[in-house]
């Protein structure tokens, strides 16, 4: 391909993101510009900001007013370029668009399901057009349909009982973070051109895996033009590469905004876009055409399209997640890999951000924690986080040494190098109930009925430590197995039925995919099994034989308080069943990873769960994540975070939770009461000279 | 040596400077009415731990002991000194901060030797005035103040850097006059480098439920935090006064 530096580079210095390839990171790394000092240079919103969030607030209200949905789509299937142009204030908004032609009316996404979309709609008053169900009954097959297809009775089985759950399989997979960036730096005809050059450079031997490539690879271009085409919508022409911070943000939006119009995945990430966007309004600023004031603006208006991205759920889908979420992840910081701190001011305005709109959860504001981050970023994080409870934090030191300095978290914990890296998502499994299916023989606890393979169940009065264990290992190796298979059939039907082309055209070519997987119930398990250790676990038995609750006699040690008893047994357990997942052919040769992550659907599987042997009765929630069982870390933080922090990241490379909270009193002491500093010496001198 | 030891905390935030493991002891000879730990009043029950048990401890949370140390409180950590003072020895040759959250109410003018000894291996201590006046302090307290007091005098003369502590309790610690005297006390300590004002709270209101006894101070309400501030500038008044006196 030609190279040529385009005007709209005006200002960068070069490198080979401009005179070899798409090369997001060189662009970064040569460009930033660090910022050590503290947050003094932030500005309030502008009587633009607060008009447009008042209007807002006030469609929030009428949305809640209205049972949770204001508006729907019924009739016209969202793609990118499905929608006229919709705005709040079209005079007051600096970034524009929306994922229909009004904002809170949620659109209509039946690629991943027809009955899913079917059901959001009903649920909420609204019937999806007759039409539309036709189309995508009788001429076009939904994800859905296919892995449905393809399912195994035992798949189905283990679904239903839900020791396999959260699976993708009726709605979108998510999990897929476009290079938005790119199409701000680039411009579409520049990507497209590569696109192209990559399909002209693919193989030709017409084995299924070239085929594939061949077809997504056109797939891809066809979406960029679509692209093109949602910029003309908003009056905007992205061909090329943004010439300002205005434009950049806008250009870097409409990616996002094309994503959303075409996927409902369950987190549909940003990216890592702060210290990008600081490139462009540094460069305005240093050309005297952008005032702070307005730089900030630019940022409240995109952070408040953010906000407002909606899909169109049902009840159960919320209930899972505890509400709403889109999990429009955004990761601010880290350092890199030279050990230059990442923080820039746009890293400051989009914080501030809580500040100017209120706290939010979205977009998910997540700092790359590293110790070398500036001491005046940490303490406007930490006041931050004080104020507004808003912000997520992963450990940057960690994750720096698998995924370098331009990786990005998507949803909650899933890290991955942006447009380089992707994943295949895929729920969990409930490890909790995998041991008491050891326990009972496959027989499911609380649908009685033979769910996982008929083994030997356990048969004494008191469960033994070892027995337990041998039949846990035998049942995991099932679980693992059956879970594999399961995600495989999801994936292959997703790209088949429900392809993230506008993402994957926002990657490269050949990207690394991880297949991830994901358990639930670490710290129950860790507990039950330390309980059957070291106290007596009495098995209850009901008419038919089935253990359905425990009696603990005696003390045992307890996951989260740094006591390596225990401790170790999670760390094992870990290991143990992600080496078992390693075992199994994965989709698309896809990494095998696994999440210890559940921020909120550890209380719908807590309902799904029997009692187990830490105590525990059926229905209470699981912990969340990596968490310690509610109220049983009773060392104090420092050792529960100890227990959390021996979880091998090698072996849960996607990621370790721990959501944790703590009343601000219990973080220092109020300088209003607390006198410091005090020395007697120079207050008698000060004293002295004041009665001279 | 072992010590009767209730339990630790890995990461006191507001038990001495920065994050620090608090180690509380078991046993103590005062019965403050205000006390919200009344379940390490009993001495010689608790949990026996060794000084090295509790430096390895320690050592598995040190990660996050950012400017901090260890903090022995309780209870009374002096009905223990002999283990207080061993365990402190200890962590010093480990170059770990040491503090001491403490009555005073054990100290005995006339034999200074272990406290001597102690104070060598002690970074701070916090001294909880529960009552600048002799006999209130009997009335709060159990035990008159004067031990306290010369406790207070004897780590000034030492050297020891010193906190002073104050729970500031409606009608009974709030008076003007016991605060501005408070001051004046102070004034004298040439160690003397915070002073911590702390608003009376119900949170130990549960415990007493807990363990069967009544709550002594009733339905007294929290303090404020406006009045804790005006609490701690009258003892600053106090304070400043008697310096200004003295010179």
């Amino acid at each position: 391909m030609e190279r040529q530096f385009y005007d709209e580079w005006e200002g960068f210095k070069p490198g080979r993101w401009s005179n070899t390839s798409i090369n997001l990171r060189d662009f970064i790394q040569k460009n930033f510009t660090p910022y050590d000092g503290d947050d003094s240079f932030l500005t309030g919103p502008t009587e633009a900001t607060t008009k447009l969030w008042e209007q807002v607030m006030e469609l929030s209200k009428k949305e809640r007013e209205a049972g949770g949905v204001l508006d729907m789509d019924t009739k016209i299937v969202s793609t990118i370029t499905s929608h006229g142009p919709g705005y709040l204030n079209k005079d007051l908004e600096k970034i524009v668009g929306f994922q229909t032609d009004k904002p809170f009316k949620r659109s209509l996404q039946p690629f991943g399901g027809i009955r899913m979309a079917m059901n959001a709609c009903e649920q909420n008053g609204y019937t999806v057009d007759p039409e539309v169900v036709k189309i995508f009954t009788e001429y076009r097959k939904t994800h859905n349909q296919g892995v449905f297809d393809a399912y195994t009775p035992e798949m189905k089985l283990a679904r239903h009982a839900a020791i396999i759950t959260g699976l993708p399989d009726a709605y979108g997979r998510g999990r897929i973070i476009g290079d938005y960036r790119r199409v701000a730096l680039y411009g579409i005809d520049y990507l497209v051109e590569d696109k192209k050059d990559q399909l002209a450079t693919s193989l030709v031997r017409m084995t299924s895996k070239n085929i594939r490539l061949r077809e997504e690879l056109s797939e891809q271009i066809r979406a960029l033009g679509e692209l093109k085409k949602l910029g003309e919508i908003y009056g905007y022409d992205i061909s090329r590469p943004a010439k300002n911070a205005k434009e950049a943000i806008q250009w870097l939006y409409f990616g996002y905004l094309a994503a959303v119009k075409e996927q409902n995945g369950a987190a549909m990430s940003l990216g890592r876009t702060s210290t990008f966007i600081d490139i462009y309004i540094k460069r305005d600023m240093d050309r005297g055409i952008l005032t702070e004031q307005e730089a900030q603006e630019l940022v409240d208006h995109f952070i408040m399209k953010l906000r407002l991205v909606k899909f169109a759920r049902t009840p159960e889908y919320n209930s899972l997640f505890s509400g709403d979420p889109t999990w429009v992840t955004e990761s601010i910081g880290g350092v890199s890999i030279d050990g230059v701190p990442m923080v820039t001011k746009t890293s400051f305005r989009y914080l501030h951000t809580l500040e100017n709109l209120g706290p939010a959860p979205e977009p998910n504001m997540t700092v790359l924690w590293s110790t070398k981050l500036p001491l005046n970023f940490k303490k406007f994080c930490a006041k931050t986080s004080i104020k507004t409870s808003a912000i997520q934090y992963e450990n940057d030191d960690l994750m720096r040494v698998t995924h370098g300095d331009d990786y990005a978290i998507a949803c909650c914990v899933s890290s991955m190098r942006i447009g380089k890296e992707m994943q295949f998502f895929g729920a969990r499994a409930n490890l909790a109930k995998c041991l008491l299916y050891a326990i009972n023989g496959g027989v499911d606890e609380r649908l009685k009925i033979q769910v996982g393979p008929k083994y030997r169940p356990v048969t004494g009065d008191y469960l033994d430590y070892d027995d337990v264990m041998a039949k846990y290992d035998d049942m995991m190796e099932w679980l693992a197995g059956l879970y594999v298979n399961t995600l495989n059939v999801i994936h292959y039907m997703h790209d088949k039925y429900s392809y993230e082309r506008v993402q994957m055209a926002l990657h490269d070519r050949d990207v690394k995919r991880y297949f991830a997987t994901g358990i639930a119930g670490l710290s129950v398990v860790a507990d039950s099994l330390s309980a059957i250790k070291y106290a007596k676990v009495k098995c209850i038995r009901d008419e038919d034989g089935i253990v359905t609750d425990y009696e603990v006699e005696g003390d045992f040690p307890k996951y989260g308080n740094n006591d390596e008893r225990v401790d170790k047994i999670a760390v094992d357990l870990v290991r143990t069943f992600m080496d078992k997942i390693r075992k199994h052919h994965t989709y698309r040769d896809g990494v095998p990873t696994m999440s210890i992550l559940t921020i909120t659907s550890n209380v719908v599987y807590g309902k799904k769960t029997g009692s187990t042997p830490d105590g525990r009765k059926i229905g209470v929630p699981l912990a969340p994540g990596a968490n310690p069982m509610h109220g049983r870390d009773t060392h104090g933080a420092s050792a529960s975070l100890s227990s959390v922090a021996k979880l091998p990241f090698r072996h849960a490379q996607d990621g370790i939770s721990n959501t944790f909270s703590i009343i601000p009193d219990a973080l220092g002491k109020d300088d209003k009461v607390f006198m410091g500093d005090l020395d007697i010496e120079s207050i008698a001198k000060e004293l002295n000279e004041d009665g001279v | 040596m072992e010590g009767f030891i209730h339990s630790t905390e890995s990461f006191g935030t507001v038990d001495g400077p920065g994050i620090r493991f608090v180690i509380f002891f078991q046993g103590c000879p005062m019965r403050c009415l205000y006390c919200h730990n009344p379940d390490t009043w009993k001495i010689g029950t608790g949990t026996k731990r060794t000084v090295e048990s509790l430096l390895a401890e320690y050592d598995s949370v040190k990660e996050f002991m950012k400017n901090g140390g260890i903090t022995c409180t309780g209870g009374e950590p002096l009905v223990q000194i002999d283990f207080v003072t061993e365990l402190f020895e200890k962590a010093k040759e480990k170059g770990i901060h040491t503090c001491l959250d403490s009555s005073g109410i054990t100290f005995t003018p006339d034999s200074t030797e272990k406290f001597e000894r102690l104070c060598k291996c002690t970074d701070l201590v916090m001294l909880d005035i529960k009552h600048i006046d002799r006999e209130e302090h009997k009335k709060l307290t159990g035990h008159y103040n004067d031990n306290i007091l010369a406790f207070a005098k004897f780590l000034s003369e030492y050297g020891v850097p010193i906190w002073i502590r104050h729970v500031v309790v409606p009608g009974i610690t709030d008076k003007e006059e016991y605060l501005f005297r408070l001051g004046e006390f102070i004034s004298q300590l040439k160690t003397l480098k915070a002073l911590d004002v702390l608003p009376y709270h119900t949170m130990g209101k549960v415990k007493y439920e807990q363990l069967g006894i009544d709550y002594p101070l009733g339905d007294t309400p929290p303090l404020d935090k406006e009045d804790a501030v005006k609490a701690r500038d009258v003892i600053m008044r106090g304070l400043k006064a008697a310096l200004k006196k003295r010179k």
